[in-house]
């Protein structure tokens, strides 16, 4: 399984465009396939070789229970997402699993060892490495400099070590070729001397990506990296979280778009409310009828799931509008949904 | 006019104790501000924190006058762990808050009557700096001159020490801030989450910067008072802060030769305005008193007046100051 791959940093370079990067690494083989096959897709499942387990995590603003979450397991060497409408935690949950957030109780391990009240600076150093939704690119520093920051631990962060440049100097060199190796990973070489603040959107989530692995991290926490990038960096972007399962590393990431979800997770949660709903397969999920009444709502979009599951909806809602009495507002669902799928299926 | 005296004075006071004690003040708040992103409002408080641990060894402990230099140190270190440990891991207006508040009470703490025994209250402490002046190789009460430049034995050997200090504190700014430390607190100035989700505690870093710009300011209360062989409490005014912000932001905050250079324009340019005008014609100065009521009291004011007016060109025309660039001060908004 994952121990026997060997991790090798920054041999892989796309060559050509972001394109090209990304079909290599989509070419990668699935080093977890079949793991889930015994897990049952229900919350809380235990999975064969957890990395990360969540027990009791509640936390709660004011009167708001922001995150109750009772029992999670996270695959090591998997991909997992977790999806759900908006205000359903998952950022919280993702802050109080990286030590940014205090949980009220709680308890979170990682490897085995508690991680509740360790600071966000400690877990990076045990291998556990977060992205941010909002990208925080470090604006007024080269890309480079970007880079060379993400390695941990270096000896000249110490403050009386940085006044001898020799005792650092040796470090400083391997953390470059390091962070250069990563950057022609991630086809970024062409911006290593430029300000990450003039880097567009897109770029900034593949630089925070690369960034986070200068660390050498065994778990990575993405939050939303898709968001507000176009089509075709999503793409190499994509690629390039199939290559950190390839390289053995558990991923977990926050996710609002079912085909990015189904297309490169293993595993999906689901939270709502705060809490988690529903646990499985992509497949398993999106044919889900909580998830699809937690995450439509009445403003359901039939481009977010096959047609199988807008039928699943249409029953429901027109069940529900049927034993209201109501069978005009029945009708007018079925007209509503009918039409909507009609225009899919004229569509190219 | 006699335009060779006004130029005299003016090179004069470009590298003359003012702009030394400025410069190194302003090399302590880049520290901070520059490239730590913290915002000190109370640099006067490091500068007094420095002043009063070198008078005070001499005045109340009665103990050597060298002693006092490691006093001055450990009193700047311990303001800036009370000032920083409660504010740190809070949001940055905390500590401006903080510094600016805790500046104006230091000074009224050791101009407060009842301190006269230890501080020497509002008289302030004399006579102490002897010992500096006896290792003096120049003769403290003549004269020297070197082209423009002019000034008594004993400021010739304050501005020798004290330069030297000031170029050894630029050596210590520029090995630290181009080292991995330097890298991460310049990532916790621009992104605090971002550093620590990279394993960058950002509290002890901020600590440490306010630790280390501290001492620079007390290094620059020690030259203060030694060139003035005075100690008064009344010096050390939020006014002086300001300056040193103004010098800084003139230079170009996170550049390690802006606070030195910031300090000479400021100092050279207020000596200019002065200079200039009470050297006016007779004719001129009379049509300046009748109109705009310009006196002698008053000139001092005046140019204080006319720098402002040329900062707030400067923030205007180029608000990354001599050394920024544009280009990335326009990053920062992003």
């Amino acid at each position: 399984m994952t121990d026997e791959r060997e991790v090798v940093f920054g041999s892989t370079s796309g060559g050509g465009g972001a394109g090209a990067a990304s079909a290599n690494m989509a070419d990668l083989v699935n080093p977890v396939a079949g793991v889930f096959d015994d897990v049952v897709p229900e919350p809380g499942s235990p999975k064969p070789d957890p990395i990360l387990i969540a027990s009791n995590v509640m936390k709660t603003f004011g009167g708001l229970t922001a995150v109750d979450v009772e029992h999670l397991e996270i695959q090591r060497g998997a991909i997992t997402a977790l999806i759900g409408p908006n205000g359903a935690g998952k950022t919280t949950f993702f802050n109080l699993l990286t030590g940014f957030d205090d949980m009220d109780r709680g308890r979170v391990t990682l490897d085995g060892d508690v991680i509740t009240k360790v600071p966000p600076h400690r877990l990076a150093k045990r291998g556990m490495v977060r992205t941010f939704q909002l990208t925080k690119a470090l604006s007024r520093m080269k890309v480079i400099d970007n880079m060379k920051l993400g390695a941990t631990p270096q000896r000249g962060e110490s403050f009386w070590v940085s006044l001898v440049t020799s005792l650092w100097s040796g470090q400083e060199a391997e953390v470059e070729a390091k962070a250069d190796a990563l950057l022609d990973r991630f086809n970024m070489t062409h911006m290593r001397d430029e300000f990450a603040g003039t880097m567009s959107g897109g770029q900034r989530k593949l630089i925070e990506m690369a960034r986070a692995l200068m660390t050498d991290p065994k778990l990575v926490m993405l939050d939303e990296p898709m968001a507000g990038v176009n089509p075709a960096l999503t793409q190499s972007l994509l690629g390039h979280v199939k290559g950190l399962r390839a390289e053995g590393r558990t991923v977990i990431f926050v996710e609002h778009d079912m085909d990015v979800v189904r297309d490169i997770s293993d595993w999906v949660v689901v939270m709502a409310e705060g809490q988690i709903i529903a646990e499985g397969t992509p497949d398993h999920i999106s044919a889900n009828t909580d998830v699809i009444d937690a995450y439509l709502g009445k403003h359901h979009d039939s481009d977010l799931f096959d047609d199988e599951v807008v039928a699943a909806v249409l029953d429901d809602e027109v069940t529900a509008a049927a034993l209201d009495g109501d069978d005009d507002a029945a009708a007018a669902i079925v007209r509503e949904l009918s039409e909507e799928v009609r225009q899919e299926e004229d569509g190219p | 006019m006699d335009w060779g005296f006004i130029f005299e004075r003016t090179m004069s006071a470009m590298i003359g104790p003012e702009a030394m004690v400025f410069a190194l003040a302003a090399i302590g708040l880049n520290v901070h501000f520059g490239y730590a992103g913290l915002l000190n409002f109370g640099q006067v408080g490091f500068l007094a924190a420095g002043a009063y641990g070198l008078g005070m060894t001499v005045y109340w402990l009665d103990l050597n006058f060298w002693l006092g230099i490691p006093f001055g140190i450990l009193y700047a270190l311990v303001l800036a762990l009370i000032l920083g440990i409660p504010t740190l891991r809070l949001r940055a207006d905390y500590l401006a808050i903080v510094t600016i508040a805790a500046s104006e009470s230091i000074r009224l703490f050791v101009r407060w009557r009842g301190n006269s025994d230890i501080t020497g209250a509002s008289q302030g402490i004399n006579e102490f700096a002897r010992p500096f002046y006896d290792l003096n190789p120049f003769v403290n009460g003549q004269f020297y001159s070197l082209g423009p430049f002019k000034y008594l034995g004993r400021d010739v050997w304050v501005l020798m020490v004290g330069w030297t200090i000031v170029m050894l504190s630029l050596l210590v700014v520029w090995q630290i801030m181009r080292s991995p430390w330097g890298r991460a607190l310049r990532a916790i100035r621009e992104d605090e989450d971002a550093a620590r989700a990279l394993g960058k505690n950002a509290y002890v870093y901020k600590v440490q910067a306010l630790m280390i710009g501290g001492v620079i300011g007390a290094l620059a209360g020690m030259l203060q008072v030694i060139q003035k062989s005075s100690v008064q409490p009344d010096t050390f005014n939020p006014v002086i802060t300001f300056t040193i912000w103004a010098i800084l932001i003139l230079g170009g905050p996170g550049r390690v030769w802006s606070p030195v250079v910031g300090s000479m324009i400021y100092w050279s340019l207020i000596v200019f305005i002065e200079n200039v005008l009470r050297g006016l014609p007779s004719g001129a100065r009379d049509t300046l008193e009748n109109t705009v009521r310009l006196s002698d009291i008053n000139i001092s004011q005046l140019r204080f007046m006319l720098v402002g007016l040329g900062l707030l060109l400067l923030a205007r025309f180029r608000p990354q100051g001599i050394f920024g660039s544009r280009e990335e001060m326009a990053l920062d908004d992003r």
